[in-house]
């Protein structure tokens, strides 16, 4: 199968500090990908290179058969505004405007017109357990509940790969469960492409397949023991 | 798992057949590994002749053993002890994997391939029992909490020690 997003070979530097030094991951279509390491390892900018909001000093970016790193500023940020989507260690949401209009908002940034981007968000509030919260601004949110609007606000435009940075990172335990939950789930229904980085492998236990960033170079795991039948928990 | 004393433990609930012991068993406890008919009875004999159940004259029905078993004081009072002893906390401080990494060192192979293939495997279950978590009830994503809470420790084990191999082949080779 042809991969939809690639990096070959990546190289980034900040200053003198080397930060990747030849990473190579391939991600397949529909695929859940979770991107582990230590800190400092360079996952958050492997995700960065990625997703088009870092260039690389050396190496390629291919996105959907595209060279990304060599695109301009432009073509690039077209790219992640209408085809990729975000989420973050802390939602990040825009504290002036209500939660269903930072659902709605990549959809507005795109031209899509106020009431159909509103209309378009609102399902995702039912969706995911957030039924009753659409006029609250993000500082009367919890942090579960702002984390799952970030979620929605990620996926609402139906991205092809949904990039998502930590996205439990300030959660507690159940909370962070609930918002794997439902990001897996949303993304197996629409068949989104994901990369998570984290650092959790109880939130990488949601992903179908992890790779290990370390020193700047991607380690795919490989050499399993056959696991046992499912549903035998003791 | 203790099965005698689970069924005991079942039975204190109200006398009853073996069937309906197994049945209880294995909707709350096996997951997955049914109680066979054999060890169940075999378990209500024994329990029977130590005094801790008495068995019910034989009915006419359906099946090898259609006898009412019920519990006795003395079983009360094992079962009683046995939930509020704690289980002795497990120290694993010569695990299987730890052995591994020292001998691996020790003979110049690759420690760091072996804890990613063990790192690997541990992800895999993990993967397994956060599926079955997202499809099963409470007990099951319960069950599956205990399980990913000690691979994750066991994962925190495996990180600490990949990060200090050099200073562990040292250590050895002293």
């Amino acid at each position: 199968m042809t991969a939809l997003i690639e990096a070959r070979d990546v190289v980034k530097s900040f200053g003198q500090t080397p930060a990747l030094r030849g990473a190579t991951v391939a991600v397949q279509p529909g695929e859940i990908l979770a991107v582990m390491g230590p800190s400092g390892s360079g996952k958050s900018t492997l995700l960065h290179c990625l997703a088009g909001i870092l260039t690389p000093d050396h190496g390629e970016v291919w996105f959907a058969g595209q060279r990304l790193d060599t695109l301009g500023e432009n073509p690039r940020s077209d790219l992640r505004r209408d085809r990729f989507g975000f989420v973050f260690q802390s939602g990040q949401l825009v504290p002036e405007l209500t939660a269903e209009e930072n659902v709605a908002l990549p959809l507005l940034l795109s031209g899509t017109r106020r009431k159909p981007a509103l209309a378009q968000a609102r399902p995702w509030f039912e969706r995911l357990g957030l039924h009753g919260l659409e006029d609250r601004r993000s500082g009367e949110l919890s942090g579960g509940q702002a984390q799952r609007v970030a979620l929605a606000r990620g996926l609402v435009a139906q991205p092809e790969i949904l990039f998502a940075d930590e996205p439990t990172g300030s959660l507690d335990s159940v909370s962070g469960e609930q918002v794997m939950s439902l990001l897996t789930r949303a993304a197996h229904d629409h068949g989104t492409t994901v990369i998570l980085v984290t650092h959790d492998a109880r939130v990488a236990a949601y992903a179908d397949r992890e790779v290990i960033v370390r020193d700047g170079q991607v380690t795919t795991l490989t050499g399993a023991s056959p696991a046992p039948a499912r549903g035998t928990a003791q | 798992m203790s099965v005698p004393l689970t069924l005991l433990g079942l039975l204190e609930r109200e006398p009853s057949h073996g069937y309906d012991l197994k049945r209880d068993y294995d909707t709350y406890f096996g997951r997955g590994k049914p109680l066979p008919y054999g060890q169940v009875y075999a378990t209500l004999s024994r329990l029977a002749r130590d005094g801790k159940a008495i068995a019910g004259p034989a009915e006419h029905g359906e099946g090898p053993d259609r006898k009412t078993y019920t519990i006795t004081p003395a079983g009360i009072e094992d079962v009683q002890h046995w939930l509020a002893e704690p289980i002795p906390p497990e120290p694993h401080l010569q695990t299987v994997l730890f052995t591994k990494v020292v001998l691996a060192i020790m003979l110049g192979r690759p420690a760091d391939q072996y804890l990613d293939a063990q790192r690997a495997a541990h992800l895999q279950r993990m993967r397994e029992l956060t599926d079955l978590k997202e499809h099963g009830d409470l007990m099951d994503t319960l069950l599956a909490d205990h399980g990913l809470y000690h691979l994750e420790a066991d994962l925190r084990w495996i990180d600490h020690t990949a990060a200090r191999l050099d200073a562990l082949a040292k250590a050895v080779q002293q």
